[in-house]
C-alpha cells in the first residue's frame, strides 16, 4: 500500500468509529460526565468544604486532575475494548484481516479513535469542573501531552483485553478486579504523603499513581512524584503495551484461528 | 498462462491436534471457475482461510502463491488480489449497505470518490440499489448474501473465493446469482467456489477438486473426475 492508500485506510477506520461514538453519545460520552460531576458535587463541594487544602490547593481543585484523568483512561480503555470485542464477535474483523492494511496501521487507527473519545470526554469533564471552581492550568501543553499518552496506553490495554476476551464476562474481569481498584488507590482523592510509609511504598507499584500525578502537576503545578519519573513510567508502559499488541497482530493470537 | 493460485504441500494442524489439511497441492489457472467440493470438516474453509490470512500459517506449513505473490513474504500484494465471500454473514449490522461497501473499499486504500463507480455498479448488478440506505438487519437472507458478494468485489479483485454462496437461498435467486457469477468469470475474475450443491459445480465449473479428511482425493475436469458416471456417485464414493 502506498502512503496515500494507508492514509485513506486510516481515515476509513477513524471516521467509521468516531461517527459511531458521536451517534451513540448518550452511552459514549454522557455517563462519564454525569458520574464525574457527581464526584465533584459530593467529594469536591459537600465533603471537600470540610477538608483543609492540599499543597496550597482547595480539595476540589486537588481532585479535579485525578477525576479528569480517570474519565479519560476509563473511556479510552472501554471504548477500545467494546469496539474490538464486537469486531471479533460479529467477525467483521475478518474484513480487516483479509485487507492489505499492515498490522501497525490497524492498531494505530483504532488507538486514534479511542484517544479521540478519551480527549473529548476529558475536555467535557474538565469544562464541567468550572461550574464548581475556577482551576487555572499551570502547563497546558504538558497537560495535553499527558492526556494523549495516557489515553494511548489505556487504548492499548483495552485492545489487549479485547483480543484475549472469549466471552462477555472476560471483558469485565480486568476492569473490575484490576483497573478499578488501582484507579481508586491511585491518589485521585488523596496525596500519598498522607499514607503510612508502608502504603506509600506499596502505592509506588501502581502505574495509575504516576499518570494522575503527572496530570496533577500539569494542572496545579505540584505532585507527589517527579514529572520525569511519571513520564518514564507512562512511556515505558506504552512501549510494552504496543509491542504486545503488535505481537498479537503478527502472530494472529486471539484474532486468527 | 499464469497461475492464479499455487498451493504446495499445505498442512494445517489446529491447537488441540485436529489436522485439517495434510499436504494439499493445488494449481488454479487465471480465469478459471473452479469448484472445491467436500463434506463439512473436509478442509475447504481452512484452505480458503489460510490463503486469505484468516487462519495462521507458518512458513514450514507449505507454500501458497496468489497471482505469483507468496502469502508469507508478500502477503499484502497477495491480499490486494483476493476477494472473499464468507460462509457466515459478517457485515456490521448497524451500518448502511452502501457504507459497508465504501468502508470495505477504504480498507484497501480506495477513497469514496474512487470507489463510487464500482459501488454503484455492484448495487445495480446485485439488485441492492433500493436498499442502499438500509442496514443489514432490514435485508432478507438473499439480499445479505448479495451484499457479501458486493463487498468482496468492491476493490476489484482478480481472484474470488465463494464459500457456499448460495446456501439457504431460493432457486430463483440462485439462478440469478449463477448468471452474475458467470458474467464475472467471463470478465476475467478467477473464481473458486465451495458448495454442497453438486449441480451448482456441474453448471458453473470446468474443473473440480474433491477434498476429504484434509486431502485432495480427486482433481481434474468434470469429465476426468466423473469418467462417465454421475458426479454425486463419485462424490459419495470418495467422501464416505
Amino acid at each position: 500500500m502506498t502512503f496515500r492508500q494507508k492514509y485513506i485506510a486510516f481515515l476509513t477506520i477513524f471516521n467509521k468509529e468516531v461517527i459511531k461514538s458521536v451517534r451513540t453519545w448518550k452511552t459514549t460520552f454522557l455517563p462519564a460526565i454525569i458520574t464525574t460531576v457527581l464526584y465533584f458535587l459530593i467529594f469536591g463541594t459537600f465533603i471537600g468544604s470540610q477538608i483543609k487544602s492540599i499543597g496550597g490547593a482547595s480539595y476540589m481543585s486537588f481532585i479535579v486532575p485525578g477525576l479528569v484523568m480517570m474519565s479519560i483512561f476509563m473511556n479510552s480503555f472501554q471504548s477500545m475494548l467494546f469496539k474490538f470485542y464486537f469486531l471479533k464477535f460479529q467477525k467483521t474483523i475478518h474484513e480487516i484481516l483479509i485487507s492489505p492494511m499492515p498490522a501497525w496501521l490497524v492498531v494505530f487507527s483504532y488507538i486514534a479513535c479511542s484517544v479521540f473519545n478519551g480527549v473529548i470526554i476529558g475536555t467535557l469533564v474538565f469544562a464541567s469542573a468550572y461550574f464548581f471552581e475556577t482551576i487555572p492550568v499551570a502547563h497546558p501543553f504538558l497537560a495535553l501531552l499527558i492526556v494523549l499518552l495516557v489515553a494511548t496506553f489505556f487504548a492499548l490495554l483495552g485492545l489487549i483485553n479485547a483480543v484475549y476476551a472469549k466471552t462477555f464476562e472476560d471483558m469485565s474481569i480486568a476492569q473490575t478486579f484490576v483497573l478499578t481498584p488501582l484507579t481508586y488507590l491511585g491518589g485521585i482523592f488523596y496525596s500519598i504523603t498522607l499514607l503510612p510509609s508502608i502504603w506509600q511504598t506499596v502505592s509506588h507499584f501502581n502505574p495509575i499513581l504516576y499518570m494522575i500525578n503527572a496530570f496533577r502537576y500539569s494542572i496545579l503545578g505540584f505532585s507527589d512524584i517527579s514529572l520525569m519519573t511519571c513520564l518514564l513510567v507512562i512511556l515505558g508502559g506504552i512501549v510494552i503495551a504496543f509491542s504486545w499488541v503488535l505481537y498479537l497482530f503478527k502472530t494472529g493470537r486471539g484474532l486468527k484461528a | 498462462m499464469k497461475h492464479a493460485l499455487n498451493i504446495t504441500n499445505l498442512r494445517k494442524t489446529y491447537e488441540g491436534g485436529k489436522q485439517a489439511l495434510k499436504g494439499v497441492d493445488l494449481l488454479i489457472e487465471e480465469g478459471e471457475f473452479f469448484a472445491l467440493l467436500g463434506p463439512n470438516g473436509a478442509g475447504k474453509t481452512t484452505l480458503i482461510s489460510i490463503t486469505c490470512g484468516l487462519v495462521q500459517k507458518n512458513p514450514e506449513d507449505g507454500k501458497v502463491f496468489v497471482q505469483g505473490h507468496n502469502i508469507d513474504t508478500d502477503g499484502d500484494n497477495a491480499k490486494v488480489n483476493i476477494g472473499l465471500v464468507p460462509q457466515e454473514f459478517n457485515a456490521d449490522i448497524f451500518t448502511k449497505v452502501e457504507d459497508i461497501l465504501y468502508i470495505q473499499a477504504g480498507y484497501y486504500g480506495i477513497s469514496r470518490k474512487e470507489a463510487k463507480e464500482q459501488v454503484e455498479m455492484l448495487l445495480e448488478k446485485l439488485s441492492l440499489k433500493e436498499k442502499r440506505k438500509s442496514t443489514p438487519m432490514e435485508l432478507s437472507g438473499g439480499m445479505k448474501r448479495r451484499l457479501l458478494i458486493a463487498r468482496a468485489l468492491v476493490h476489484k479483485p482478480t481472484f474470488l473465493f465463494l464459500d457456499e454462496p448460495t446456501a439457504g437461498i431460493d432457486v430463483e435467486l440462485r439462478h440469478e446469482m449463477w448468471k452474475f457469477l458467470q458474467e464475472l468469470n467471463k470478465s476475467g475474475v478467477t473464481i473458486v467456489l465451495t458448495t454442497h450443491y453438486l449441480e451448482e459445480a456441474e453448471k458453473l465449473c470446468k474443473r473440480i477438486a474433491i477434498i476429504a479428511h484434509g486431502e485432495i482425493k480427486r482433481l481434474g475436469t468434470m469429465e476426468e473426475v466423473c469418467n462417465g458416471r454421475k458426479l454425486e456417485e463419485v462424490y459419495l464414493e470418495i467422501t464416505k
